[in-house]
C-alpha cells in the first residue's frame, strides 16, 4: 500500500509543478513506483513539464466520470522506470471532479504505486479541496518572498484543519548571494515564521529553465545544484537522514573560475 | 556612478530582508487572528461555564471579540456581572 502526498503552496508560480515532477522522478530513480496526478484541472501543466504532452489520451476527469479505466489514462514515462502521469483535463473546470471521486482515484492508485504525488492547483478554493481530499501527507512549497510565505502560512492552517497534520516545507529559488547580503530571508527566518519542519531547499538555478524547456527534469542532471537538492528531498521522503547541502559551495572562487572556463 | 553610490550606502543600512521579516510578522498576526465565528462562539460558551462557577453573569450581555491593532491582537471580553457569589466553593479534584 502506497502513500499519497499532495504538493501545494497557496500562491501560484512558486514551483509546485516543477517540484512535483522532480520529486516524483527522484523517487522513481531510486527504484520506486510513482504516480503523479495533475489536479490542476483547466490549467494542466505537469504534462508539458515532463515532456509527455503528446501522449495524453484520457485524463483525470475521464477517470472520475467512468469514461475510461484508470490504467488507460496513466501515461508511462519511458525515461524513468516506474514513473507514471495521470494528466488533468484541459477543457473542463475545477468542479468537474468531486472530492469523493478524487479520494477513490487515490485509493486505487495507492494499491499499485509506492508513491502517489498530487500537483495541487494554486489557490484555496475547490481545486485545492479536491487535490487534498485523498492525501495523507502534504508538502508546502514556498519561495523566500513575503507574499509566498504569507500564502504558505494560510495553506498550512487549512491543511491542519483538514487533518493533514505536520506538513513539510520546501523552500524554492533561494539565492545564497542575496541571503549573504541580507536582502533575502534565510532558511531559519522562514522556518521560524511558519513553524513547520523543513524537507528541503532548492537554490535558484537557471538549469531548471533549460531542462523544463526540453521537457526534462533537472533531478537527473548530476551536475546541477537544484537537481542535487531534489535528489536529497526524494531521499528524505524515503526516510534517509540527508543533511542540507552547502548552498555556499557555488559561491567560492574556485567553482566560479571553473564555471568561467566552462568546466562547471 | 550614482547608482553605485546609492547601492554602497544602502548596504550599510538595514538589509531588506529584515523589513520583509517584520512586515510578514505583522501581516501574519492579522491573518491568523481571523478566527471563525464558530470558534468564538465555542470559546464564549466555555468562558460562561468557567466564570459562572464563581460569578453570576448576564449571559446575554456577554461579548467576546478579537481586537487587532497595528502591533498585536487582543482577546477582549465584556462580561456584565450580576452578582458575585458570597462563598466560593473550591472544587475538589
Amino acid at each position: 500500500m502506497g502513500e499519497v502526498i499532495v504538493i501545494t503552496s497557496g500562491k501560484g508560480g512558486v514551483g509546485k509543478t516543477t517540484a512535483t515532477a522532480n520529486i516524483g522522478a527522484g523517487l522513481a530513480l531510486r527504484g520506486y513506483k510513482v504516480a503523479l496526478v495533475d489536479a490542476d484541472i483547466g490549467l494542466r501543466n505537469l504534462d508539458v513539464v515532463l515532456g509527455l504532452e503528446n501522449r495524453i489520451v484520457y485524463d483525470l476527469v475521464d477517470v472520475a466520470h467512468g469514461h475510461c479505466r484508470l490504467k488507460q489514462a496513466l501515461i508511462k514515462d519511458k525515461r524513468f522506470e516506474g514513473l507514471h502521469l495521470l494528466p488533468a483535463a484541459q477543457t473542463k473546470d475545477k468542479t468537474a471532479v468531486k472530492p469523493e471521486q478524487m479520494k477513490e482515484i487515490c485509493l486505487q492508485l495507492k494499491e499499485e504505486f509506492d508513491y502517489v504525488i498530487i500537483d495541487c492547483p494554486a489557490g484555496i478554493e475547490q481545486g485545492f479541496k479536491n487535490a487534498i481530499a485523498g492525501a495523507e501527507k502534504a508538502i508546502v512549497v514556498t519561495t523566500p518572498e513575503v507574499s509566498a510565505v504569507r500564502d504558505a502560512d494560510r495553506v498550512i492552517g487549512l491543511l491542519e484543519a483538514a487533518e493533514l497534520k505536520e506538513p513539510k516545507l520546501v523552500i524554492n529559488r533561494l539565492r545564497p548571494k542575496m541571503v549573504r547580503q541580507g536582502d533575502m530571508m534565510t532558511i531559519e527566518d522562514i522556518i521560524e515564521i511558519l513553524a513547520v519542519d523543513l524537507l528541503g531547499v532548492i537554490p535558484e538555478d537557471e538549469q531548471i529553465i533549460v531542462t523544463t524547456n526540453r521537457g526534462d527534469t533537472v533531478v537527473q542532471d548530476q551536475r546541477s545544484r537544484s537537481g542535487e537538492a531534489f535528489r536529497n528531498i526524494a531521499r528524505r521522503i524515503l526516510g534517509e537522514p540527508v543533511p542540507l547541502m552547502d548552498l555556499e559551495r557555488d559561491g567560492n572562487l574556485f567553482t566560479r573560475l571553473r564555471k568561467i572556463i566552462g568546466l562547471r | 556612478m550614482l547608482d553605485f553610490i546609492v547601492r554602497f550606502f544602502q548596504r550599510h543600512s538595514l538589509g531588506s530582508k529584515e523589513v520583509a521579516k517584520e512586515r510578514l510578522r505583522l501581516v501574519l498576526v492579522h491573518d491568523r487572528a481571523n478566527v471563525s465565528p464558530e470558534l468564538l462562539e465555542l470559546l464564549k460558551n466555555d468562558l460562561v461555564q468557567v466564570i459562572s462557577k464563581y460569578i453570576e453573569i448576564d449571559e446575554r450581555g456577554l461579548e467576546v471579540t478579537l481586537d487587532s491593532s497595528e502591533e498585536m491582537v487582543a482577546l477582549v471580553a465584556s462580561i456584565p456581572v450580576r452578582r458575585v457569589k458570597r462563598a466560593v466553593k473550591v472544587a475538589s479534584v
